[in-house]
C-alpha cells in the first residue's frame, strides 16, 4: 500500500531565514508518526505547509497525499481532504456550547436554519467516541483543558478526519489527562485514523508512535522505526550541531552572590490547584550570566514575571535576597527599587509603548531620573536617550523616532536601555534574541557581556540551547515548574540539558 | 527582517513629524476657515457682524463648559477609557450648588469648594469600579449618566431652582474690571476701552511666540528637522493676530469675561500637566500600552482612578458655570453635553484606543464645534441640519486622522 502522505524536498524561506530546507516526511496509512525537534527547528512551519496555512506556491517541493499532488490554497482545502490540525492554542469559542463548537462553520443546517435535534444526536455520538459524557449544551469554558483537547479531537472527527495532526497536545495537560489523550490516539489508530504528533515528551512518543522523524534547523535528520527509538539517539539527532563562533568572547569576572531566590512557589492565576512554579531556588552572582533552560511551557517566563513585582500568578511564596538581605518585590515599582529588571519575552505587547518615541520609552521606568519634583526636564530626557543611542548603537534617524518604526533588534536595544536607565543590579532577559536576525543577535550578546563586565548579574531565559551554552557561565534547567538541575559551563552541553529534562519527564510518567 | 532599519526610518521620521504639524496646523486652519466662512455668510445673509464683541463673548460663554469638560475628558480618553456621565454630573452638581446656595443659604466661598468636592467624589465612585474592578468605563459611566440625571430630578424636585447671588453669577457672567483707569481711552479718543484686556492679550501673544521660538531652538539643538520657518511664522502671526483681534473687540465691550480667564488658566495648566510632568506622561503610557506601563512600575490603576476623579471635579466646575449662566439649576441642564465633549476630544485628534491626543488640539476641536453651533444658530439653521453637519464634521476629522496614519 502506498504511503498516505509524502512530503518531498519541502523548502520554505522567510525573509532572512530558511525555515525549511529540503525536508522529507513520509507517513504511512494508519500509523502514528511522531515529529521531534528543538524549539524553532521547523516543526510548526512544516505542519503549516501541510495544512495549507502557507498555500501552494509559497514553498518549494511537493506534497503527495492519497496518491495525488496537493495544491492547497488554504486551510479549507486541507480540511476538505480530511487533513486536520489541532494547534497548541486551542481554537474553541469558550462561551459557546460543545455542540455549537463541534459544528462551528460546519453546521447541521438546511437553508441556514440549524437542525438542533440532529446536531445534538451527532454531538453525543462524537463525544462517546472520545470518551466524554458531558451534555452537548455544556459551555466549553466550563471544561478543563484536558476535556477541551478532547473536544478539539471530536471536532476533527466531525469533519471526517483522515490525517490528524496534534501539535504538542499534552503540553498544557495534567498527567492523567495526558494518559487519556494518548489512549484515545491509540483507539483512533485502531479505527484507521492516521496521526502525526509533535511532542517533546519522549515517554509519550515511545508509547504511541510507530515511527519518529527528527527535524533540526529546518532539515530532516533521521526517521526511525519504533524498535530503533532510543533516548540517546533522539537527543543526539535533535541537538547535534556545530557550535561555531557565534558568540562573542568574554573572560568572566564573577564576584559575590547578588541575588538569591529561595523556595519560590507560584500557583496558576486562574486554574485553582495548579502549581506553576514548584519550590524554585537559584542564585545570581556579580558579573555572571546565568541561563535558564527548558522547553516551552515549563514555567521560565512565569518564574521571572512572578519574581518581578508578582506580575504573574497567585499565592506566591518564597524569599528574594539581594546582597544577602531580603527584599520586597511585591510590586513592580518595589522590584525596580530593589535593583531588579525584567526584559519581557514579548517586546511589542509588554515591553514598548509602540506609538511613542524612543525617548519616552527609554525613560518610562525611571521618569524620576529626568524629572525635578514631577516636572519633566525634556532636555535631559533627550540627552539620556542620545547617550543610550550611542552606547547601544540603536540604529535610528533620531531619538524621536516612534518605537514601532524600528527593527526587532533595535527595539530590543530600546527596551534594554529602558532597564539600564533604572540602574538595576540584576537583569532578567526573557528570550532576548527572539525574532531578531543574526547580526543583531550578536550585538545583543555583546551588550549582555558588557553588562556582566559592569558587574551586573544577568539571567538569560532562552529556548535556544546553543545560545545558552555560548553565553552562560552557569545554567539552571527547568522542567514542569521545577529547577531540575544546575550545570556549570564545563558540564553544560545540549545532551546534558536534554538528559536532565527527559529524565525528569520520565520520572513524572 | 533587515536590521539596517535606516532606509525606512528616515522617511517615516520626517513624514511623521510633518504629519504631526500637519494635524495641528490643519485644525487651526479649519477653525480659521470656519470663522471666516460664518463672518462672510452671516454678513451677507442677515447683515450682522459675526465677530462683534458681543458674539465673541457669547461664543466663549456658551462653550466654556464643553471646553472645561473636554480637558478632563482628554485625560480619560488618553488613559484608554470614556466618560459618558459628564452631562448628568454637571447637571447634578449644578443642582447641588443650587441646593446649598438657595435652600441652605451658604455663601459662595463654601458652595464652590463643596460642589467641586461632590464632583470629585462622584468621579471617584465611578473611577473605582473602572480602575480596580476593571468594569468597562462605557458601562459604569452609562449607569452614572442615568443615575445622576435621576438624582438631579430628585434634588430639584423637577423644578428650576434660583436665583443666585451676584457673586455666584459672576463666575459665568462677570468680567475682569479695567484696572488702568481712563487715561487710555482719553489717549486713543475712544469712549469705551478696557485697557487691561488689551494689555493681557498682547502679552499672551508675545509669550506664545517666545515659547514657540524656544521650542524651535531646542529642536535645532537636538537635530530634529524643524518646521519650515515660513510655516512657523505664518501660524504664529495668524494666532497672535486672532488673539489681539479678540482682545481688542472684547476691550470695547465689557472686557475679558471671567469664564475666559478660567478657561485660559485651565488650558495652560492641563497642557503643562500633560506634556511636562511625569504623571501626565504616565497617563499616555498607560493608554498606549497598559501592560508595558505596568511592567515599567507604573501604577496604572491608580492613574485611571485619578483621571476619573479629575473628570468629576471639572464636570462640577462646568455644572456651576452652566447654573450661574442661567441663574438657575434646571433638571435639563447639560443634556447631551457628554457627546459634544467627546466629539471635541476626537475632533481634537485623540485616539479612541487611548495613548494620544493633545490639550491644544482638544481646545481647538471644542472651538470648532462651538463656532459651528453659534454660527448655524445665528443663521437660523434648524437643529436638524445642525446635528447632521456636526456629525459629519466629527466623522471627517477622524477619517482624516486614520487616512493620514495609514498613508
Amino acid at each position: 500500500m502506498p504511503a498516505l502522505l509524502e512530503m518531498r524536498e519541502i523548502s520554505k524561506v522567510f525573509p532572512g531565514v530558511r525555515a525549511l530546507d529540503h525536508v522529507n516526511l513520509t507517513v504511512e496509512q494508519g500509523e502514528i508518526h511522531a515529529i521531534c525537534g528543538e524549539n524553532g527547528a521547523g516543526k510548526s512551519t512544516l505542519m503549516k505547509v501541510l495544512s495549507g496555512v502557507y498555500p501552494h506556491g509559497s514553498y518549494e517541493g511537493e506534497i503527495r497525499y492519497d496518491g495525488e499532488v496537493l495544491h492547497l490554497r488554504g486551510i479549507q482545502d486541507s480540511e476538505a481532504k480530511g487533513i486536520i490540525i489541532i494547534h497548541q492554542e486551542l481554537a474553541l469559542v469558550p462561551l459557546l456550547s460543545i455542540a455549537e463548537n463541534l459544528f462551528l462553520g460546519n453546521e447541521v443546517a438546511s437553508g441556514g436554519v440549524i437542525n438542533w435535534r440532529e446536531t445534538f444526536q451527532r454531538t453525543e455520538a462524537l463525544l462517546a467516541k472520545v470518551g466524554l459524557r458531558d451534555a452537548p449544551t455544556t459551555k466549553v469554558e466550563k471544561l478543563g483543558v484536558g476535556k477541551q483537547q478532547l473536544i478539539e479531537i471530536a471536532k476533527a472527527l466531525a469533519k471526517d478526519v483522515r490525517l490528524l495532526i496534534l501539535d504538542e497536545p499534552t503540553a498544557a495537560l495534567q498527567e492523567n489527562d495526558s494518559q487519556k489523550l494518548l489512549d484515545l490516539m491509540l483507539e483512533l489508530k485502531a479505527q484507521g485514523v492516521t496521526q502525526i504528533i509533535i511532542s517533546h515528551k519522549l515517554n509519550e512518543i515511545s508509547r504511541v508512535a510507530d515511527r519518529i522523524t527528527v527535524i533540526r534547523d529546518g532539515a530532516t535528520v533521521s526517521t526511525m522505526d519504533r524498535y530503533e527509538i532510543t533516548e540517546d539517539r533522539i537527543i543526539r539527532d535533535m541537538v547535534g550541531r556545530d557550535m561555531a563562533h557565534r558568540y562573542p568572547e568574554r573572560t568572566p569576572k564573577i564576584g559575590d552572590v547578588l541575588m538569591e531566590v529561595r523556595n519560590w512557589n507560584v500557583w496558576h492565576p486562574d486554574q485553582a490547584g495548579r502549581q506553576v512554579i514548584k519550590s524554585a531556588s537559584f542564585t545570581v552572582r556579580k558579573g555572571e550570566i546565568v541561563g535558564i533552560a527548558g522547553l516551552m511551557g515549563t514555567g521560565r517566563t512565569e518564574l521571572a514575571m512572578s519574581l518581578f513585582g508578582r506580575s504573574y500568578g497567585r499565592n506566591i511564596s518564597g524569599e528574594i535576597l539581594m546582597g544577602g538581605k531580603p527584599v520586597d518585590t511585591s510590586t513592580v515599582a518595589k522590584a525596580i527599587d530593589a535593583g531588579l529588571s525584567y526584559v519581557t519575552e514579548d517586546r511589542k505587547a509588554l515591553g514598548l509603548v509602540l506609538e511613542e518615541p524612543i525617548t519616552r520609552n527609554i525613560t518610562l521606568a525611571n521618569l524620576a531620573g529626568v524629572a525635578v519634583r514631577g516636572v519633566l526636564d525634556k532636555r535631559r530626557e533627550t540627552q539620556v536617550a542620545e547617550s543610550y543611542r550611542k552606547q547601544m548603537a540603536i540604529r535610528t534617524p533620531g531619538v524621536f523616532q516612534k518605537a514601532v518604526n524600528l527593527s526587532g533588534g533595535n527595539q530590543q536595544k530600546v527596551v534594554l536601555s529602558k532597564w539600564l536607565f533604572t540602574d538595576p543590579e540584576v537583569l532578567i532577559l526573557d528570550e532576548p534574541t527572539r525574532g531578531i536576525d543574526v547580526g543583531a543577535k550578536f550585538e545583543i550578546y555583546n551588550i549582555m557581556n558588557q553588562l556582566a563586565e559592569m558587574g551586573k548579574g544577568v539571567v538569560m531565559i532562552s529556548s535556544e540551547m546553543p545560545e545558552l551554552l555560548g553565553m552562560c557561565d552557569r545554567i539552571y534547567v527547568m522542567n514542569e515548574g521545577r529547577i531540575v538541575g544546575e550545570l556549570t559551563r564545563d558540564q553544560a552541553s545540549q545532551e546534558a540539558i536534554m538528559a536532565l529534562i527527559l529524565k525528569d519527564s520520565g520520572k513524572a510518567a | 527582517m533587515s536590521d539596517t532599519g535606516i532606509s525606512t526610518g528616515v522617511d517615516t521620521g520626517i513624514r511623521a513629524r510633518l504629519g504631526g504639524h500637519l494635524r495641528e496646523n490643519g485644525m487651526l486652519l479649519a477653525l480659521v476657515a470656519i470663522v471666516f466662512f460664518f463672518t462672510v455668510v452671516v454678513r451677507a445673509r442677515i447683515d450682522v457682524d459675526f465677530l462683534s464683541a458681543q458674539n465673541i463673548t457669547n461664543l466663549f460663554l456658551q462653550n466654556s463648559y464643553v471646553i472645561i469638560m473636554a480637558l478632563g475628558m482628554l485625560l480619560v480618553i488618553v488613559s484608554g477609557h470614556i466618560d459618558l456621565s459628564v452631562g448628568s454630573v454637571a447637571a447634578f452638581t449644578g443642582a447641588v450648588a443650587a441646593a446649598l446656595t438657595v435652600k441652605m443659604g451658604q455663601p459662595v466661598w463654601i458652595v464652590i469648594p463643596a460642589t467641586l468636592m461632590v464632583g470629585g467624589i462622584i468621579g471617584a465612585a465611578q473611577g473605582y469600579w473602572v480602575a480596580y474592578w476593571r468594569i468597562p468605563s462605557f458601562i459604569v459611566t452609562l449607569a452614572g449618566m442615568l443615575v445622576f440625571r435621576g438624582l438631579t430630578l430628585w434634588l430639584l424636585g423637577g423644578q428650576n431652582i434660583g436665583p443666585f447671588p451676584r457673586e455666584f453669577q459672576a463666575m459665568a457672567n462677570g468680567f475682569i474690571p479695567d484696572l488702568m483707569g481712563d487715561w487710555d481711552q482719553a489717549l486713543l479718543g475712544m469712549e469705551r476701552l478696557n485697557g487691561t484686556a488689551v494689555l493681557v492679550v498682547v502679552a499672551a501673544a508675545l509669550v506664545l511666540i517666545w515659547l514657540g521660538l524656544r521650542a524651535r531652538a531646542r529642536d535645532a539643538e537636538f537635530g530634529i528637522a524643524p518646521e519650515p520657518a515660513g510655516l512657523f511664522w505664518a501660524r504664529n502671526i495668524v494666532v497672535s493676530a486672532a488673539l489681539v483681534f479678540v482682545g481688542w473687540k472684547l476691550a470695547q465691550f465689557r472686557g475679558l469675561p471671567n469664564v475666559l480667564v478660567i478657561l485660559v488658566i485651565l488650558t495652560v495648566l492641563y497642557a503643562f500637566f500633560t506634556e511636562n510632568t511625569a504623571a501626565g506622561r504616565r497617563i499616555y503610557a498607560t493608554g498606549g500600552n497598559e501592560k508595558a506601563a505596568k511592567l515599567s512600575g507604573i501604577r496604572t490603576q491608580r492613574l485611571v482612578f485619578w483621571c476619573f476623579v479629575n473628570m468629576g471635579v471639572l464636570a462640577a466646575l462646568a455644572g456651576m458655570i452652566i447654573t450661574a449662566r442661567l441663574n438657575s439649576a434646571t433638571p435639563k441642564a447639560g443634556t447631551g453635553f457628554e457627546l459634544d465633549v467627546i466629539a471635541a476630544v476626537f475632533i481634537g485628534g485623540a485616539s479612541m484606543a487611548g495613548g494620544s491626543g493633545k490639550i491644544v488640539g482638544v481646545v481647538i476641536g471644542a472651538l470648532i464645534m462651538g463656532v459651528m453651533n453659534n454660527g448655524m444658530s445665528i443663521l437660523g439653521i434648524g437643529i436638524d441640519y445642525q446635528q447632521v453637519i456636526k456629525g459629519l464634521v466629527l466623522l471627517a476629522a477622524v477619517i482624516f486622522d486614520v487616512y493620514n496614519k495609514n498613508k
